[in-house]
């Protein structure tokens, strides 16, 4: 151990199921792309402190990606590491759902997307206190104290925005119809869910719909929010297949890296 | 994302504080302890890495010089945890250890319980009001209301969740008055 590591990987990372790498990235691309939207309200925020809050939550985001990707490329095993997967994939290559890389819209709409993504990626950390991967188990607990912090601040404005002014309260609303359709696919289990799930890789991912549902109705209706009906709508960033909005997202957070291909600061 | 150079010598300089001179390592566990704890946090330099619980554990091996740090980030998107490794790695080896290894562990997951009874009284004296106690309840710990660094009161509200790093939160004392910044039990 005479070089410094870049994160604690097991010295063997074992890879338990051929989607085992698949899964790991699929959620450090949630992260790291919600990270990227929330970075860009820096500057912007309609007050100082939340400002600062989305900042911060940005960041956390980031660390868990890092996490993530360090996890995935020692998994793999082919040398890549995490600025690899940040910046040298292509958007077809990137797993996220389209839910967290949808435009932000305006601040309501940011809030109640991130609490949203925020609400899924606290179940999912606390299944994977009991993976059979170490190192998923040890990011699960490590992420899962700071996203509860996220999920109580993000919560307590989609209630003051929800229950607020009849501005405010409208704004959600047409927010919540426009990103309600968006959350089915956080909870369609595919060959690769499946997959994790069976491996142990990620336990009870098929009970992550009802816990979520339960959670997101209490809150909604104590926002006076009306949740929207459900539509046949099935979106497909988790397959390669993004919105619109992905490419422009992709270009603002690559092309520096890509520019001076190699350069450290 | 892994920012690989080294940060300028003065770095340390703009937060108030000069890179601490180690004494020469004697070869001994106790004494590396002894070394790490001159360290300050580089964003919350009032404190010791030690005492902020950020330094798991110390192996050496004094024939050869060489010692291994296990340390832990407090937040996993910390961006002071690069400074602190570089940190760590001049100290070491300004010590005199041949070949200081320094490791980076995430699990069992930082607490703000190990912060140590020093630390607390350091924050404290900084002007932070430390963390309330977690032992193994968040929920209760966040209903913890913080009392004012100065005077004392518990008279105080939260202005922002969020504070100027990770690990602070904003609040105000009504008693007296001042805003100040309550290290978040985590």
């Amino acid at each position: 151990m005479n070089t410094p590591a870049e994160t604690d990987q097991p010295a063997a990372a074992k890879v338990l199921d051929p989607h085992h790498v698949a899964w790991v990235l699929r959620v450090a691309d949630g992260s790291l792309v919600l990270s990227q939207r929330m970075t860009e309200w820096c500057g912007h925020g309609p007050v100082l402190e939340e400002d600062i809050a989305f900042s911060n939550i940005a960041l956390d985001l980031l660390g868990q990606a890092r996490l993530l990707y360090s996890h995935a490329g020692a998994l793999e095993g082919r040398g890549r590491d995490e600025d690899a997967f940040a910046y040298w994939r292509d958007e077809a290559e990137f797993r996220n759902p389209t839910l967290v890389e949808l435009p932000n819209g305006d601040f309501g709409q940011s809030v109640l997307r991130a609490w949203a993504y925020v609400s899924w990626q606290c179940l999912v950390w606390a299944r994977l206190e009991e993976s059979q991967d170490p190192a998923l188990a040890a990011i699960g607990a490590k992420s899962i104290k700071e996203s509860r912090y996220h999920q109580e601040h993000l919560g307590a404005w989609v209630v003051r925005l929800g229950d607020g002014t009849e501005e405010s309260h409208r704004r959600m609303q047409a927010a919540l119809d426009y990103l309600w359709p968006y959350t089915s696919e956080l909870f369609h289990l595919d060959a690769v869910d499946s997959a994790a799930m069976h491996a142990g890789i990620a336990p009870g991912l098929d009970t992550l719909s009802e816990t979520w549902a339960g959670y997101t109705s209490a809150l909604l209706q104590t926002a006076t929010l009306k949740t929207p009906a459900p539509t046949p709508f099935m979106a497909t960033g988790r397959q390669g297949r993004h919105s619109e909005a992905m490419g422009y997202l992709l270009n603002e957070l690559q092309s520096l890296a890509r520019a001076h291909p190699g350069a450290h600061w | 994302m892994s920012a690989q150079a080294s940060l300028p010598r003065d770095f340390f300089a703009a937060f108030g504080t000069t890179e601490p001179a180690p004494e020469w390592w004697d070869g001994s566990e106790e004494h590396l302890w002894v070394i790490l704890r001159g360290i300050p946090d580089p964003e919350i330099p009032a404190i010791s890495l030690v005492d902020l619980g950020i330094v798991r554990e110390v192996h050496c091996e004094s024939g050869a010089r060489a010692a291994t740090v296990v340390i832990t980030p407090t937040y996993a998107g910390c961006p002071a945890t690069e400074a602190i490794r570089q940190q760590i790695q001049r100290v070491l080896e300004a010590a005199g250890v041949t070949s200081p290894a320094i490791e980076l562990r995430i699990s069992p997951p930082w607490t703000t319980d190990w912060i140590t009874a020093t630390g607390r009284e350091a924050l404290q004296q900084f002007g932070i009001t430390p963390p309330c106690t977690i032992a193994g309840n968040l929920p209760r710990a966040l209903q913890f209301r913080p009392a004012c660094p100065r005077c004392g009161s518990h008279q105080t509200e939260q202005i922002s969740a969020f504070g100027a790093t990770p690990c602070k939160a904003l609040h105000r004392c009504q008693q007296c008055r001042e805003p100040f910044d309550y290290f978040k039990p985590l």
